[in-house]
């Protein structure tokens, strides 16, 4: 289903659509067929104008089986058209989903367009000249769908076809199959008369250039193969897999050529452990991981603290605590990149808000850890690492520059000698003659860098290390604001929530209300116009998959009574329950007064 | 510079750093960082090119007193953090300074991956069976019964061989000396350092605050030459005074008979590159039921991690060219959106 949903999407943005995804699938890889559990599922929102978001009521629904047709009914809108595939629909498969009746007889699908199609029947059918087993025809039906659904879009079959000759160039019966049966669904749409019409979406009236399809984790992996190129240094990743990073693993391992040495160590503190030590060598050291990931390399993030070695450390969020939903999205990562270790650790933390964005978020991330010689936390999280966008392509020249810069000379060299404008302090390369010392996680006597208990010498580091940080402020672009630079209300959001939250925002503007978004991509330090903006309107909410994270630091932070909106349900948020939830939090003001 | 092309001046001075060694009076750490400050001007190495990564405890202090660049990490990671160092900067002489605590209790996975995979790192283990640092505590080598802070009735876990752990690790150099035995460490450091791959030293060191005398009985002048079996290649696996004991394996398990008795010709023969099975066999051998194997157990060829990562990247580089990012971005399916 996956494979399926990614094809539609990239034929769709081949076609010239804007479009947003949202691949939900279950946490185990096999989890049984035919129950609520295990359904998979894919949503794609595409048109002819700006797309936010995959959509939150789909329009068309294809449910493979009875559990798919359960758990995506109460999402769909009102009307909304479904294809279901009649085969799978007897009475076992019917009872395991948890329908009490025959949903197709009983009245559970009056107020939608239902069309049955025995899409395993016709699958089968297409393929009698193959000498395939059943199970094999089987498998080819979500092809047979696909080709359905480029039929009722208007959508051309070759980039599938050509996709699927590469990717079963190995199993040439696969390949035959599964064409066979895209274009057999295709056909069925051409000569059935079952739907009565099929749809144009016209192109998306979007910026030109030169396009491609990007999901998150590829454009991290690319941001940080970019900065990596644009510091002049190697990359190097070490990494231990988890859901849902490991993909960033599985991209950067393939670009030996771009001098990227990949490490999947024994586990998530070997692979941060080793991030560090190439770091002490001059490489861009990186680790990426999940929550429960984090938990475990959180010392080490401390010891790059104490040592200032420049490190990113990525977390895909997910789920939690604990193991948590590891294939749902959430941003509960918040406060443990902030605050989840020992001691005052301050660092600096980094948050990607679409698939594409990933990519200037994790140069952002580099640019910051090698100028200020400090570990970073770049955030990303499922729902934009698994969805996909079309991403205009950058020119070399929109990139920043990393400047990265070992110390060579010996003269007047102390290990913790900072630069007075950023408080780094210098970045020495094993190899170096001259320039021998030793760096560890005790206290540093300031400049000479030795070993120091001394009380007041303590509390001068403490204060010199969060003054670093705090000095980045002076270094990063304002807050990006959507809307007027006062109003009634501001929407505060970070990450992941990005297109739910302009969405949202743009469609009460339209409606007449005043109320503008404020997206925040550094959370710490927080960019310098934030106070300002918040002067500026009448009511502060805060909208995060969390139970208010970000809502408690702009609450402390700025003394301000802001309201939050908040959902863990694994899920991102809705345009209309953002509508829905603003609206009370305005019309409660109203009341309130 | 390679590690044997340049031919340095320095001397055991250059690598003394101007910081007051801090451990215990006594304490058998001091003659080994003698013996690694004798030892690393005489390797051809450049000081530049020396990293010492440590992790926690008394031993872990060590990189602060060499005049080398240093890391002293977390507890337990020293091996992470050093392979991470080798990977990136594989032209490094990389050593790591550990203790059981550390390297056998809380950063066990990380030794035993390390070894497994043959990262070109000389792992020192400072093995005084005992938490010095924490004060006292027994450690995965103390022995069964121990009483300590931690264990007043005696503890009832079985301790660690460290070797065998590093045999069934498949480690390529497996070695043990003692703080007491200058000589012999000293050689068996030049072996470790020209070794290419992992090469996992045990060195006994005497904590005479919290375990005083544990290993009096192998360095003992007058007991020793009954207690060590002091290993050399090809050479019969003989002790004792006047070389009268020697070992023969009835299978898998050795032996101690009086060589007079068997005759020298059959006594067993050491062999650093023999199937693992015979190091096992020795690194199984413990006092007072056998005598201790000193000196080299296992020293065979393998190639190391970091060589074979790094020849990745230059073969794919020489194959491929240097990636650039502009065209990685532009690789795959794209399309343009021409102008309205
Ligand atoms: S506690 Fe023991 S091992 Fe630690 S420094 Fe003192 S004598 Fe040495």
């Amino acid at each position: 289903m996956q494979l399926t949903g990614s094809q539609f999407t990239s034929t769709t943005a081949l076609v010239g659509n804007d479009l947003a995804t949202l691949p939900d699938f279950p946490a185990e890889i096999r989890a049984p067929a035919g129950t609520l559990a295990g359904v998979s599922g894919f949503q794609v929102q595409f048109g002819s104008s700006e797309i936010f978001t995959p959509g939150d009521r789909p329009d068309v629904l294809v449910a493979m089986n009875p559990a798919a047709l359960k758990k995506e009914l109460g999402d769909l809108a009102r009307g909304a058209t479904i294809i279901i595939n009649s085969d799978a629909f007897d009475a076992r498969s019917i009872e395991k989903a948890g329908f009490v009746g025959d949903p197709l007889e009983d009245g559970t699908l009056e107020s939608f367009r239902v069309f049955k199609v025995p899409l395993t029947t016709m699958t089968h059918r297409s393929l009698e000249a193959t000498s395939l087993s059943k199970k094999d025809k089987d498998r080819s039906k979500n092809f047979f769908a696909l080709g359905l659904m480029y039929w009722l879009y208007g959508r051309p079959l070759e980039h599938s076809l050509r996709w699927i000759e590469r990717k079963f160039a190995k199993t040439p019966e696969y390949a035959e199959s599964n064409s066979l049966a895209l274009k057999a669904g295709y056909n069925f749409g051409v000569t059935t008369e079952i739907f009565t019409s099929n749809y144009t979406v016209p192109e998306a009236s979007i910026e030109p250039g030169l396009y491609r399809q990007i999901t998150g984790n590829q454009a991290t992996a690319f941001g940080f193969i970019a900065a990596a190129e644009l510091s002049g240094l190697d990359l190097f990743l070490g990494s231990y897999p988890i859901t849902p990073a490991s993909d960033i693993l599985h991209e950067l391992s393939r670009y030996k050529h771009f001098g990227v040495r990949t490490f999947q160590a024994e586990d998530e503190i070997a692979a941060i452990g080793a991030a560090l030590g190439a770091a002490f060598g001059g490489h861009i050291g990186l680790t990426t991981t999940s929550g429960p990931g984090v938990c475990l390399k959180s010392e080490a993030i401390n010891l790059a603290i104490m040592v200032e070695l420049p490190l990113v450390v990525a977390n895909i969020q997910r789920g939690g605590p604990s193991t948590g939903l590891p294939t749902k999205t959430e941003q509960a990562d918040l406060l443990q990149a902030l605050y989840g270790r020992n001691g005052e650790s301050p660092i600096p933390i980094i948050a990607a808000a679409t698939p594409s964005d990933c990519f200037f978020a994790a140069i952002e991330a580099v640019r910051i850890a090698v100028k200020y010689m400090t570990p970073v936390f770049f955030l990303s999280d499922g729902y934009i690492a698994n969805g996909a966008e079309p991403w205009k392509l950058p020119e070399d020249k929109d990139l920043p520059t990393i400047s990265a810069r070992f110390r060579t000379e010996a003269e007047g060299f102390f290990p913790y000698l900072r630069d007075p404008a950023t408080l780094a302090r210098p970045w020495v390369r094993p190899g170096t003659p001259g320039l021998e010392h030793r760096i560890g996680g005790l206290e540093k006597a300031e400049k000479s860098g030795n070993v120091s208990y001394d009380s007041f010498n303590h509390e001068k580091m403490v204060r010199l290390r969060a003054d670093k940080i705090a000095g980045i402020a002076s270094d990063i672009p304002d807050a990006e604001l959507h809307g007027d630079e006062s109003g009634d209300i501001l929407l505060i959001g970070w990450g992941g929530t990005f297109g739910a939250l302009r969405a949202a925002t743009k469609s009460m503007r339209q409606a007449g209300v005043k109320i503008s978004h404020l997206h925040l991509r550094h959370l710490n330090p927080l960019p310098k116009n934030v106070a300002t903006v918040i002067r500026s309107f009448g009511k502060i909410c805060v909208a995060e998959l969390n139970l208010g994270q970000l809502l408690k630091i702009i609450r402390s932070e700025f003394l301000v009574d802001a309201i939050g909106i908040n959902k863990v349900q694994g899920q991102p948020f809705r345009v209309s329950e953002l509508v829905e939830r603003i609206s009370a939090i305005l019309n409660q003001d109203t009341v309130g007064e | 510079m390679s590690v044997n092309e340049a031919t340095t001046n320095l001397t055991r001075d250059d690598f003394k750093t101007n910081q007051d060694v801090r451990w215990c009076p006594g304490c058998g750490d001091y003659a080994i960082l003698a013996q690694v400050q004798k030892v690393f001007p005489e390797l051809g190495i450049p000081r530049e090119n020396f990293a010492i990564v440590s992790g926690i405890g008394c031993s872990s202090r060590f990189p602060y007193y060499m005049n080398t660049y240093g890391f002293h990490t977390i507890h337990g990671r020293a091996p992470a953090v050093a392979s991470g160092l080798k990977l990136s900067r594989p032209e490094l002489s990389v050593w790591v300074v550990t203790g059981d605590g550390d390297a056998l209790s809380i950063g066990g996975n990380h030794l035993i991956h390390c070894l497994r995979r043959n990262v070109d790192l000389k792992i020192l283990l400072f093995n005084n069976q005992i938490y010095g640092l924490t004060k006292g505590q027994y450690s995965p080598t103390s022995e069964f019964g121990k009483m300590t802070k931690s264990t007043p009735f005696g503890s009832v876990d079985e301790p660690f061989h460290p070797l065998s752990l590093a045999l069934g690790s498949n480690a390529s150099f497996v070695a043990r000396s003692a703080d007491r035995e200058p000589k012999h460490l000293t050689d068996v450091l030049h072996r470790a350092a020209q070794h290419k791959g992992s090469a996992f030293v045990e060195v006994y060191q005497n904590c005479n605050i919290f375990n005083d005398g544990a290993f009096d009985h192998v360095t003992d002048k007058k007991s020793k030459s009954d207690v060590q079996l002091v290993l050399e290649h090809g050479k019969p696996l003989i002790f004792g005074s006047n070389n009268s004991k020697g070992i023969v394996f009835d299978g898998f398990s050795p032996r101690v008979v009086n060589v007079a008795d068997v005759g020298i010709e059959n006594i067993a023969v050491h062999d650093e590159m023999a199937p693992l099975s015979y190091h096992m066999a020795l690194s199984n051998m413990v006092w007072p039921e056998s005598p201790v194997p000193m000196g080299v157990l296992r020293a065979i060829t393998r190639p190391a991690y970091d060589s074979l990562v790094n020849e990745q990247i230059s073969s794919t580089i020489a194959k491929r060219g240097r990636g650039k990012i502009s065209e990685l971005l532009r690789t795959g399916d794209t399309w343009t959106v021409p102008p309205r």
